[in-house]
């Protein structure tokens, strides 16, 4: 794919937040590419700083957060330089975001038609009966049954499910070039998640536009993602295509995580689990910030944060264990502290010990 | 009630349909019944799995806490090893019946130390002679769901989800019962930790012998644990049997569109399935249709089952179906 | 580390020998599970109390309130002991009354006592002067804190009992014991404070006629019908506030597990529903002392207040109001008092909400 089809492009994003009991490292270092109408799918637990990216993004931080470095390009652009009445233009027409609770997204006291017809004339040229118009046919579009009929009723009025196709005919009224989904079917039921993820498919096919997904359901993330984040601690552990990811993960997070998942063919097995607690975001680790939960974890994993490299299959991980296969394997020279060359054997000895 | 129920002693745990309606205001002088378990049968044997899945609003919390008796049924018989259980004979059965609740925040209280938390059921009950005794079966039970020892003396709010649901089954299997309504014990923990709570529930059920109503939405987790599941839709049950027969043939339209829903964890496979997408929402329960409820969203409908709610009827080898067409 | 970035590109097939590392290859092997532990540490353990104190001494408008009350209490309790004039006395120099140390403004002397001094007497400096009939101004604006503050601690201590018995009957039960407690708190919510203030104390200088020399007689029959008021009406906001904590204390789900445990409704309230109110009530009276005082101030502004000699700052501002060119530090000085009394207490109370109230915590 040729560097022009990136539509946005973090670099090196750091965002923290600063609490009572000191500063909260939320963000420490993510770079990715998104393409143009592609599904960008981004996985990790709770604290792994998923969600921080996506709001860092669209700069809608809580009060005592910040983007602290980094770059976030979008066509070229740096948008962490923008003022902020620019960014106001920014979320909504080139950029949406839909969030996890349709309940609280929507305002109680508006009708659903006001609501969607605020956002309408806010970013386009749209006003009034137009704009009224352009409400009722994104509310046919993703779903909802007598537009006309429904925009005059407040939100108690709609499902949860409802909502949320709201939320997302809100989102996209204006067409924007990238929609932001937060975890937008947890809330939901399965039944429920199964329409709103079929429309969100179907919405991009027909305005083909780019989706960030973030979630922590690996199976929705199968269904959605064309490429796939796997983060943790604020970090990026292993990006792939949705194949490489599920099929051939090579960082130990990765692994551990498809393992401890139940499934239909486990059935009667036990679930192998990652041992320990979730990574304390106020004191991280030296080196990998999961190396305290990793079965496979070495002395270098404690002390040094493995960078990213290219596994035996092709995509990237940032893990000491993918680094000793890959040098095995021959792929990465290792120079030993005096710069000589070493023997990779001994490599190969080491890792059989284990 | 026409037939006298007649419990059996094979099984730990019984319930014979069971109804708990709610009164709902709808008017000045007028309330609604809300019809949250509508006539809801299953037993559990001693040291088995029952889970029960739906989608939120159909009941299953509901069934897990009229069990206990922390709702006062409107109508139904359970039985709880022979007993029958009412509000006479609850007090004393209260120490062999234990929950595990969803939420790992509000379950526990912020302002009591650990301690204190596990050891609150032995308070209740009365169940050790000494402040050492105390000390020590709390110590038992908190290695018993792997908490280290030092950490007897902190506060709740101190430790993760999967730690503090950890603290929670430690109270829990404190006065040793025999049967514990797990109310989505996992749904609010991540999938990492979710693998070690499941596996918690799996030895301590070897090791103790206990029972579980596991009651979630997550049909992967409840089938991964559960011998039997029991599927809910609208207050009623619509479909029962072995987990993996439920799993491989499910047969009320229903099950099939939720086994059909998951998303499953495979890329290929993900892209590759054939869903059955069900139209439309789960009908306010204030506003049940007549005859089966599903009937709203079902493909194979019929004026029969506008009629008439279908009877759960067994279909072989213990797999019951309630559906008209099936 | 010599390491080159590569941009992330999918499609691209793995080149040979891409990266470069310089590592000590014996590190590649494993960690034990000690090394692992010193990396994850858990923070330090500390109880709801102590993490609310540690909140509150971050809190510099809070400490800053707690240092000016303990300055009050400190002179308001010390004063007395060290000035050797008395709050309803005429100064007298040398045994003999001075009727010209009337109206002197601070730190300044009268006639006789400059020919007192001059003779070497010693003579305590009036502080804040003196007032119209020669008493020392200072030692008035001291006892007057001391009335205030004790009027404002003790309405706060009727409404946070009665408040809390009421509140907590009404919550708990719920259903229709609820309903007809609160209805009575709406009928109570609408009487006219004033109105009754003024017709109770109409009333009580009839019906009692407090005698003998204690403390409520000097306080009058003002001040004994204000805390029967307090008694009889401001409570009801505090009932309301305890009936709604424990409301939402019940939907947590420690009250079901205690339930599930066999636990007995008194066992709930004990263990679980006081506990968790306790902090945001405390809070709410903290907040309701500077209110009592300043309703005080306000009722012996207008002359329902404490009974003469007996000072309160309310008083002492409103007998400052007939100089008020002349002599404006007379009303300075008790507004002053009022203001920082209540600044303080708000601020504090502020500060312990921002510290303790558990809504606001995480």
């Amino acid at each position: 794919m040729a560097e022009n089809n990136v539509i946005l492009s973090v670099q090196d994003l750091h965002t923290s937040f600063t609490t009572d009991h000191g500063e909260v490292m939320a963000v420490n270092g993510v770079t990715f590419n998104l393409n143009e109408g592609m599904t960008l799918g981004i996985v990790g637990e709770s604290g792994s700083g998923k969600s921080v990216t996506a709001y860092s993004i669209m700069q809608i931080l809580e009060k005592n957060g910040s983007i602290k470095s980094g770059k976030i390009l979008f066509k070229g652009e740096d948008i962490t330089r923008w003022p902020e009445a620019k960014m106001r233009d920014f979320r909504g027409k080139k950029c949406s975001i839909i969030f996890q609770d349709p309940m609280t997204s929507l305002n109680p006291v508006f009708t659903i038609g006001w609501q969607l017809k605020e956002a309408i004339e806010l970013h386009t040229d749209r006003k009034g009966k137009a704009a009224e118009d352009r409400a009722i046919e994104m509310l046919k579009l993703v779903g909802v049954n007598e537009p006309e009929k429904r925009i005059h009723q407040y939100p108690f009025e709609f499902s949860g499910g409802m909502r949320q196709r709201v939320m997302i005919a809100m989102a996209l009224a204006c067409e924007p070039d990238i929609l932001i989904a937060d975890e937008p079917t947890t809330a939901l039921d399965v039944t429920i998640q199964a329409q709103i993820l079929e429309l969100m498919q179907d919405l991009q096919k027909k305005m083909k536009m780019a989706i960030i997904i973030v979630t922590h359901d690996l199976g929705v993330i199968a269904q959605m993602a064309d490429e796939i984040i796997v983060m943790y601690g604020g970090r990026v552990c292993e990006r792939g295509t949705a194949e490489d990811i599920f099929y051939r993960p090579a960082h130990e997070y990765t692994k551990g995580l498809l393992r401890s998942i139940p499934s239909v063919d486990k059935i009667g097995q036990r679930l192998v689990p990652i041992s320990g607690t979730p990574i304390n975001l106020l004191n991280l680790p030296k080196g990998c910030a999961f190396c305290p939960r990793c079965d496979q974890a070495m002395k270098i994993c404690l002390e040094q944060q493995p960078p990213e490299t290219r596994t035996i299959d092709g995509h990237l991980s940032s893990c000491w264990k993918a680094i000793e296969e890959e040098a095995a394997a021959g792929l990465i020279d290792l120079t030993g502290p005096d710069g000589k060359p070493e023997d990779t054997s001994k490599l190969a000895e080491v890792s059989e010990k284990d | 009630m026409a037939d006298k129920f007649t419990p059996d002693s094979q099984y730990l745990v019984q319930a014979h349909d069971m109804k708990m309606y709610f009164p709902v205001k709808t008017g000045w002088f007028h309330t609604t019944p809300l019809k949250a378990v509508d006539g809801v049968s299953f037993d559990i044997k001693p040291g088995e799995t029952l889970g029960l899945v739906g989608e939120s609003g159909c009941g299953k919390t509901t069934v897990g806490r009229t069990l206990l008796r922390l709702y006062k049924p409107t109508g139904g018989d359970m039985y709880f090893g022979g007993k029958r259980i009412d509000e006479k004979s609850i007090g004393g059965l209260r120490k062999d019946m234990q929950m595990v609740f969803q939420d790992p925040y509000s379950s526990l209280n912020p302002r009591m130390t650990v301690e204190d938390i596990i050891g609150e059921p032995l308070d209740v009950h009365k169940l050790y002679s000494g402040k050492k005794e105390r000390r020590e079966k709390i110590l038992y039970l908190m290695e018993l769901v792997g908490l280290n020892a030092e950490h007897a003396t902190r506060y709740a709010h101190e430790f993760s989800g999967g730690q503090r649901q950890r603290i929670g089954i430690a109270r829990a299997l404190a006065t040793n019962p025999s049967f514990i309504v797990c109310d989505e014990a996992v749904s609010a923990l991540d999938v990492s930790i979710q693998a070690q709570v499941i596996n918690m529930f799996e030895d301590l059920q070897k090791k103790l012998g206990v029972a579980y109503l596991f009651i979630a939405h997550d049909l992967l987790v409840v089938h991964h644990i559960s011998n039997r599941i029991a599927v809910m839709y609208l207050g009623r049950m619509v479909e029962t049997a072995e987990s993996n027969e439920l799993n491989n043939n499910p047969i009320h339209p229903y099950t099939q569109s939720l086994l059909s829903a998951v998303p499953y964890p495979d890329p290929k496979e993900a892209k590759a399935r054939k869903r059955i997408i069900l139209e439309g929402d789960v009908p306010s329960p204030l506003h049940m249709p007549s005859g089966c409820p599903f009937r709203t969203r079902c493909r194979y409908a019929t004026d029969q089952c506008k009629a008439e709610m279908p009877p759960l009827t067994d279909k072989g080898g213990g797999h019951k179906v309630a559906c008209w067409n099936r | 580390m010599g390491i080159e970035k590569e941009s992330y590109n999918p499609d691209q097939t793995p080149k040979k020998h891409a990266l470069s590392l310089q590592l000590d290859v014996s590190k590649f092997e494993k960690a034990t599970d000690e090394e692992k532990k010193q990396a994850d540490v858990m923070s330090e353990s500390s109880s709801f109390f102590r993490d609310g104190m540690k909140k509150l001494r971050k809190n510099p408008l809070a400490v800053f309130s707690i240092i000016v009350l303990i300055i009050i209490l400190a002179t308001i309790i010390i004063a007395p002991h060290v000035v050797p004039y008395s709050y309803s006395q005429i100064i007298t120099v040398d045994g003999r009354r001075d009727k010209s140390a009337t109206n002197m403004a601070p730190f300044t002397y009268s006639k006789m006592e400059q020919a007192y001094m001059a003779k070497g007497g010693k003579v305590f400096p009036h502080i804040m002067g003196t007032d119209e009939l020669g008493r020392d101004y200072f030692i008035r604006v001291v006892y007057g804190t001391r009335i205030s503050l004790s009027v404002g601690v003790f309405a706060a201590l009727i409404v946070l009992i009665i408040g809390i018995l009421y509140g907590s009957v009404s919550g708990y039960y719920g259903g229709k014991v609820d309903l007809i407690m609160m209805r009575i708190v709406d009928v109570i919510y609408s009487l006219p404070d004033l109105l009754m203030i003024i017709l109770l104390s109409v009333v009580l200088n009839e019906v009692i006629k407090p005698s003998g020399n204690g403390f409520l007689a000097k306080l009058g029959t003002n001040m004994i019908s204000l805390f029967i008021v307090f008694g009889l009406l401001y409570w009801v906001g505090m009932a309301r506030l305890v009936r709604g904590q424990i409301l939402t204390i019940k939907q947590n789900d420690y009250i079901l597990a205690a339930k599930v445990s066999g636990a007995k409704g008194s066992h709930i309230i004990r263990r679980h529903i006081l506990p968790n109110s306790i902090s945001v009530i405390i809070i709410s009276a903290a907040l309701q002392i500077p209110s009592a005082i300043f309703t005080e101030s306000f009722l012996s502004f207008i002359g329902l207040g404490v009974k003469a000699p007996m000072p309160s700052l309310g008083s002492l501002a409103s007998a400052a109001r007939s100089g008020i060119t002349t002599y404006t530090y007379k009303l300075i000085f008790p507004s002053i008092m009022i203001g920082l009394i209540t600044l303080a207490f708000n601020l504090l109370g502020d500060g312990l909400r921002d510290a303790f109230d558990p809504k606001l915590r995480r």
